[in-house]
């Protein structure tokens, strides 16, 4: 009777073990699956993202690096090129493009008819068509440079034009070709013969690199050359401008500002200065630096100076976190054994803290090199086909940026300049991923725990 | 002398006041340092900076103040038809300056010599073509007035630049005798070397607030100018956004606003749920393998430069929307449209939120976990409704912060958003952005008498008030609501 472990009424059993999942159990699990399959997903999602984008523009892109040229030999006739006779450049300059243009297409012209190439429903001029309207000027500036050229016969490798370069890539078709006006598809067929020649080949594209922008009729001789000038200018610039600056003043703030209103003025602006959109600094450069103080337009050095504002705030930040990683026990020892302050911080603190400082201000300037809106503001998007000269005048000459090269490329109509920005985008690319890994390998190099 | 050569005579000078005030202290003593007050080295660094602050100082004033003192005496001998107003008697000194210029090129070429320079008159040689030869070109012909006050101009700065040269010798000259006299023992060098330092790392730390006051007044002023010749209320109210160069336009910002507005909610609609997952899957789930792989690879797409983004939305996102969504749906026809550029700011602001969430997410002490883990609450539930309060004034800032950003991008609306000011709901047709028209109004050839072009300032201060704005509140928020857990 005195069975009191038997559960009296009004004590609510399980109605089933606890080893069995309950369907409020189930439910929760169910809802913890779903959970954890949204974080996965929302991971899925942005990495699949990046890589379509990365994806497109290598496909894209990458056959922007080589390029469709001519190979023919090419007499070069001393009655066009130098009709005086005497082989001085005075005389010679006179003779402009369009006499080597003449020269160019009769050449190949008698380069055909020596093979016996033909084709049905192609004309001259259209055969001449197919040379690039910048080669006669690349020829002229190659005689220009070495006069005892004229009256030999040299092998031209010569820029084919840009539908010829699209054709080879696939990007013209036959098919196409019926809707352009530039081409024709029987222009085409021709193209495949001389492909089977020889004549037309495609090899790496030495001229991306090293030409200015070229005209909306001529993508073939677009070049990055301008660019990465101006691009390195600039980054020279910021680099000797924002590095000291940026140093000092963390220094300062780390180390010496008393608590003060001054003090904190400081702090918030340069909070503050990191979240302003990079589109109010291209208005400051503007009105300040090109309105106010009446420097260059489109010139790299107000570039490198509406950039410096920029990345300032982010090279500040990373010294001063690297500063204050330095623990006080090393400016006490110093301290101790009586240097003064300002040497601590520049004989002890500051060594120290160096390999910090250097990696943020590589990442700082990755940041730098790929921006673009300030500088559409202060006129780098302008057509610039003339290399800016050696520095320090060549910081005052018009140049463009690599970013900005990419925009404006793509702001073109003709697709072969989509080509030409996403092969842009790979350069940067390349640039950017070189300075974060020197970044990251510098960090593990020297990283320290103290 | 040109201004390089005097740097260079001047850094030449304080490097032989460096060892003068060197030698001189050491001397002092019969070559014993322990004697000096400082190391010898600070002796010789105060007669370098005693040669170099004077006589910098003194050439930044000159380069300063000539130019303005020489234009305001030209402008006064200008005959008064050049300088009815004061934009033609800019017009007018930019002329004269650029005639002076030309002359000196030429001179320096060797296409002309000084001495004619001195007899030219505008009737017996054509300037114009003078200049050209050697390079500059004129818009119009030269006046004689502009000539005569263009010759003024070359001996005034050719005094200028002579007086310059002399003061700044002088002045640096002055400052190595008196650096190297005072390298003497009691003379305490480093205090005064120190001091001059601190005053570059002052001087280097108030750029930041220069930056500002620099960003501030530059807009203010232009603004106060539109204001001037554009109604504000105009600017504020008005529906409709057609500029036109020829007057007569209407500059209202709402359709902008609007433009703005809408992509950035449909960033923070593509952003934040995804952000914010993968956050809490990465601070919560993942495994330190996975963490450590996934999370630098999220940081990735920080590190693309927008116009890498802007390409993505004008080539492929751009298309895929037309073909798939907006034609099969009759809903538009553009591939630049609201709909692209939100979703391509989207993704660029995945890793901002993700990031930050993450720091935000970590910092919640283990404790929290452990005791609602230990109630009998799954991980999912923890999260839902232990961690996600405890981190959410942290989270919103982060949002606040993401969508300041996505309201001042700029790169990728000019590539994707498209050009029409329109005030419309369907996200799949093109609208504009206030910075889409900043880029718009303030590039190419501009005329900054025209409202069209300064309404662009009008424009950015009303982006930079957002911004800060909308930083602002969210830092707020974070201090104000931060639970401290220490």
């Amino acid at each position: 009777m005195t069975d009191i472990s038997a559960a009296g009424p009004g004590i609510r059993r399980p109605k089933q073990s606890i080893l069995t999942a309950s369907d409020n159990m189930k439910r929760r699990n169910a809802a913890e699956v779903r959970f954890k399959a949204y974080g996965l997903l929302a991971i899925t999602v942005s990495l699949t993202m990046l890589a379509i984008m990365l994806f497109t523009i290598f496909r894209d892109g990458v056959s922007s690096f080589h390029q469709a040229t001519l190979n023919f030999p090419v007499e070069l006739t001393a009655e066009t090129l130098d009709p005086k006779g005497n082989r001085s450049r005075e005389e010679m300059v006179k003779v402009t493009t369009v006499g080597y243009q003449k020269v160019l297409s009769q050449a190949l012209l008698a380069e055909l008819q020596a093979r016996g190439i033909t084709q049905e429903g192609v004309t001259d001029k259209q055969i001449a068509d197919l040379i690039s309207k910048d080669a006669a000027g690349a020829l002229r500036a190659r005689i220009l440079a070495n006069p005892d050229l004229v009256g030999t016969t040299i092998d031209a490798n010569i820029l084919a034009a840009g539908r010829v370069d699209g054709f080879l890539k696939g990007r013209v078709t036959y098919g196409t070709a019926e809707r352009d006006n530039q081409i024709s598809p029987d222009q085409l067929r021709l193209v495949e013969q001389l492909r089977d020649a020889g004549i037309v080949q495609s090899s790496f594209n030495w001229t991306f690199f090293t030409n200015p922008d070229a005209s909306d009729q001529r993508p073939e001789a677009a070049g990055l050359g301008v660019a990465l000038l101006g691009s390195a200018y600039m980054m020279l610039m910021v680099l000797v401008m924002c590095v000291p600056v940026g140093v000092a003043a963390s220094i300062y703030l780390e180390e010496f500002a008393p608590k003060n209103r001054w003090t904190d003025a400081i702090e918030v602006n340069i909070s503050n200065l990191a979240a302003v959109p990079s589109i109010v600094f291209g208005i400051l450069g503007l009105a300040i630096f090109i309105n106010f103080a009446g420097m260059p337009q489109s010139s790299s050095v107000v570039g490198a100076l509406v950039i410096s504002l920029m990345t300032l705030p982010t090279i500040i930040i990373a010294t001063r976190a690297s500063i204050r990683a330095v623990p006080p026990s090393i400016r006490d020892a110093a301290l101790g054994v009586g240097a003064s302050k300002m040497q601590t911080v520049f004989h002890h603190v500051l060594p120290l803290a160096m390999p910090g400082i250097l990696t943020g201000t590589i990442l700082g300037l990755a940041s730098a090199l790929g921006e673009t809106a300030p500088l559409l503001l202060i006129g780098m998007v302008a057509f610039v086909d003339n290399y800016p000269s050696a520095p320090p005048e060549g910081f005052l000459d018009p140049a463009t940026a690599l970013p900005v090269q990419v925009y404006s490329w793509a702001s073109r109509a003709d697709p072969a300049f989509i080509e030409r920005s996403n092969g842009a985008i790979i350069v940067l690319l390349v640039f950017l991923v070189v300075m974060n890994v020197a970044a990251i390998l510098l960090r593990r190099r020297f990283e320290r725990r103290w | 002398m040109s201004v390089l050569m005097i740097l260079a005579a001047v850094a030449v000078l304080a490097i032989a006041a460096f060892f003068l005030a060197r030698q001189r202290s050491l001397a002092s003593t019969q070559g014993n340092p322990r004697l000096l007050h400082s190391l010898p080295g600070y002796y010789g660094w105060y007669g370098a900076i005693s040669v170099l602050v004077p006589a910098l100082a003194a050439l930044i004033l000159w380069l300063i103040v000539q130019p303005m003192v020489i234009e305001a005496r030209i402008s006064a001998t200008l005959p008064a038809e050049f300088v009815t107003d004061a934009t033609k008697a800019q017009l007018t000194m930019a002329d004269v300056r650029r005639v002076a210029g030309g002359l000196d090129t030429a001179i320096a070429s060797g296409a002309i010599s000084e001495t004619d320079v001195q007899a030219l008159a505008t009737g017996s040689t054509d300037i114009r073509a003078l200049l050209a030869g050697s390079g500059v070109a004129l818009a119009s012909e030269v006046s004689p007035a502009v000539l005569i006050a263009a010759q003024d101009y070359r001996t005034q700065s050719h005094w200028g630049a002579a007086g310059r040269t002399a003061l700044i010798l002088v002045l640096s000259v002055l400052g190595l005798f008196w650096g190297v006299k005072r390298a003497e023992p009691d003379f305490r060098a480093r205090n005064q070397v120190e001091r001059v330092i601190l005053a570059l790392l002052i001087a280097a730390s108030s750029i930041a607030i220069l930056t500002t006051v620099g960003i501030v007044w530059s807009m203010v002023s232009e603004t106060f100018d539109f204001f001037s010749k554009y109604p504000f209320q105009d600017f504020f109210f008005s529906l409709k956004w057609s500029p036109n160069f020829r007057g007569g336009s209407d500059l209202g910002i709402i359709p902008l606003i609007w433009g703005t507005l809408y992509i950035t909610l449909i960033s923070m609609l593509v952003a934040v749920p995804i952000g914010l997952f993968a956050a809490i899957y990465l601070a919560e789930y993942a495994s330190r393998p996975v963490r450590n792989w996934v999370k630098p690879l999220i940081e990735i797409i920080a590190g693309i430069p927008t116009v890498v983004f802007g390409i993505f939305a004008l080539v492929t996102v751009g298309p895929a929307l037309r073909d798939w969504f907006a034609q099969p749906l009759g809903l538009g026809n553009s591939g630049s449209s609201v709909m692209t550029a939100g979703i391509v700011i989207g993704i660029l602001n995945i890793p901002f939120i993700s990031s930050l969430s993450d720091d935000i997410i970590n910092s919640v002490p283990q404790s929290l976990r452990d005791g609602s883990l230990g109630l009998g609450a799954t991980k999912s539930e923890t999260v839902r409704q232990v961690i996600l309060p405890a981190a959410l004034p942290g989270i919103v800032g982060a949002i606040l912060m993401a969508a300041s950003r996505a309201i001042g991008e700029t790169m990728i609306v000019v590539m994707g958003a498209g050009a029409a000011a329109k005030l419309s709901l369907n996200p799949f047709e093109a609208m504009t952005t206030m910075t889409v028209k900043i880029v718009g109004q303030l590039t190419g050839d501009t005329d900054f008498a025209a409202p069209e072009t300064l309404v662009a300032f009008a424009l950015g201060m009303t982006l930079f008030v957002i911004t800060l704005g909308l930083n602002i509140f969210a830092l707020w928020i974070v201090r104000k609501y931060r639970e401290q857990y220490e």
